[in-house]
């Protein structure tokens, strides 16, 4: 549990401190006594089912809410990239980017960013005429350009086909380790996780649950040594556990967490 | 059963298109020789309706005396200045009632209240308060076309994606900043149909204004036509009305074309 209950002297060395923080939704318990530190520059991602929290927690991160009791403390330069892209139709790629920058030559340094994830030819596009990866590329050039001190990604891969999710995620990984911001990651994807992260953090109930150190070297790879053993160890903290399920049934890669259990009974039957 | 669906042959869409654009330019012709012999038989008397060829040699002859001219000047005038008193003055009130909460409290409920009044059962009240002249025409157009661009603006200030106005504080836009990027291009598309429809209203409106004690204008040319039976200028009065409504209309599409050229449906057809 190594940085997750930081003593008082070392909290304003951390890019996000988070203590006994609750949130309330009427009567019920959003979040329920979160302890949270994320070290400069260190990858955290955030696993658990839907209703888990999850999104509470980022939105309270992100500025976007308060809590209800406890205490946030998080850097000024923080920066969102949400599972929409949530760029302006009416704006060009670079125009998306730039809009807001306060610095010198903001056309300049949205451009830069821009080619720094690839998007070079396609800096006067409208977002309509992007495709879904390209639009979540610009969406993180927007958040790169600002340079966070802390990068919070909303599930930013969910609605992106497979194929554009791996780039994705071998291209956040590279800006991670070039600009090296602290990064809080939600996601429901068990390898994504594995894949990015130093540390996962479980949330269930509004309290988190777990927390995996991934001490896997990088660069990583599906299937690496180490993989097997933190996957399943990731999973069951979710509460997902290795279900006696008949050897015909592959277990789904990229299956949500949280339909997991759900499904399992009732395939059980199927198959009685 | 297997069913094939197989891609239409091009030549078999091709001459398809052909043949049905001609009927959409043949259906009005034949209407207008029906007509035209219709009157020349003496099917229609010329009191009813005066005949196509008549109405065209009335047109030219309006036209060549200028008188014509100079009603549509006064006519586009009056709407002019209508509208943009009203595009001010509904574009202002949207703006308040659309971004503060006060303002909407303040300003919401008494738009509301007054929009439903028809404008033609103020024609009375303002002829006595603006007298017979210019004002009581100008202020009809005002009042008729300030409604629809309050109504659009606003419905489109309140639609605007909560999400992007979320984001805007997440990338640190200012109060300012927010509504010039995103809450007014958000907002345009609803307030050019808001100004389309303000711009056909105060045609409309024009038609009754300009019947009430004027001496001038196309509705003052039909009115007076009507005092001495001329049909043949009624109609022209009425083809001016059309041809103004179908110019109101291109000129707000071209309008849209450049200020909304971001939209999925523009960005095709440019490519």
């Amino acid at each position: 549990m190594k940085g997750t209950h930081p003593s008082p002297t070392d909290r304003d060395d951390q890019a996000v401190s988070v203590r006994a923080v609750t949130r309330h939704f009427g009567s019920t318990a959003a979040l329920d006594g979160v302890e949270l530190s994320i070290a400069p520059g260190e990858f955290v991602a955030l696993l658990g089912r839907s209703g888990s929290g999850k999104s509470t927690l980022l939105r309270l991160l992100a500025g976007l809410d308060s809590p209800t009791t406890g205490d946030v403390k998080v850097p000024q330069e923080r920066m969102v990239v949400f599972q929409e892209p949530r760029l302006l139709p009416w704006k060009t790629a670079i125009q998306n980017v730039s809009l807001g920058l306060a610095r010198d030559n903001p056309t300049e340094h949205a451009r830069a960013a821009l080619a720094e994830v690839g998007l070079d030819h396609r800096l006067h596009a409208y977002p309509s005429t992007l495709s879904g990866g390209e639009a979540q590329r610009t969406a993180l050039a927007r958040a790169l350009v600002r340079d966070p001190k802390l990068l919070l990604l909303d599930e930013p891969f969910a609605a992106l086909d497979a194929l554009t999710r791996i780039r994705m995620h071998r291209l956040v990984e590279a800006l991670w380790v070039r600009h090296n911001p602290a990064v809080l990651l939600i996601t429901h994807d068990v390898d994504e996780a594995l894949l990015l992260a130093d540390r996962a953090l479980v949330l269930d109930k509004g309290r988190i649950t777990a927390a995996i150190e991934i001490d896997i070297p990088r660069p990583r790879e599906l299937g690496q040594t180490g993989f097997l053993g933190l996957r399943k160890r990731l999973l069951s903290a979710i509460g997902v556990h290795d279900a006696p399920l008949p050897d015909e049934i592959p277990p789904t890669r990229t299956a949500p967490a949280e339909n997991v259990p759900s499904i399992v009974p009732v395939l059980r039957r199927q198959l009685a | 059963m297997l069913q094939s669906i197989d891609p239409p042959a091009p030549a078999a869409t091709a001459a398809r298109r052909a043949s049905f654009g001609w009927l959409r330019v043949l259906s009005p012709l034949v209407l207008l020789a029906l007509w035209q012999i219709g009157s020349s038989t003496g099917l229609i008397s010329p009191r009813t309706l005066a005949a196509p060829s008549q109405v065209l040699e009335s047109f030219g002859s309006l036209l060549a005396s200028g008188e014509l001219e100079h009603h549509l000047l006064i006519s586009l005038g009056r709407a002019a200045k209508g509208l943009a008193i009203a595009v001010l003055l509904g574009g202002g009130l949207a703006l308040i009632a659309g971004l503060s909460r006060i303002g909407e409290y303040v300003i919401d409920a008494p738009v509301q209240m007054f929009r439903t009044l028809p404008v033609v059962a103020l024609v009375p009240l303002f002829i006595i308060w603006f007298g017979i002249g210019e004002l009581p025409k100008i202020a009809l157009v005002t009042v008729a076309a300030t409604f629809p661009i309050y109504l659009a603006l606003y419905a489109g200030i309140r639609g605007v994606d909560a999400k992007l106005i979320e984001l805007a504080g997440v990338i640190g836009l200012s109060r300012g900043e927010l509504i010039r990027h995103v809450i007014l291009p958000g907002a345009l598309p609803m307030a050019l149909v808001g100004l389309r429809y303000s711009l056909g209203i105060s045609l409309v409106i024009l038609v009754i204004a300009e019947q009430v004690n004027a001496t001038s204008g196309i509705g003052y040319l039909i009115s007076d036509a009507r005092d001495f039976m001329r049909t043949d200028i009624i109609v022209v009065g009425l083809l001016v009305y059309a041809l103004l409504g179908l110019s109101v209309d291109v000129l707000v599409r071209w309008l849209e074309r450049r200020l909304l050229s971001w939209r999925p449906a523009f960005v095709e057809s440019a490519a």
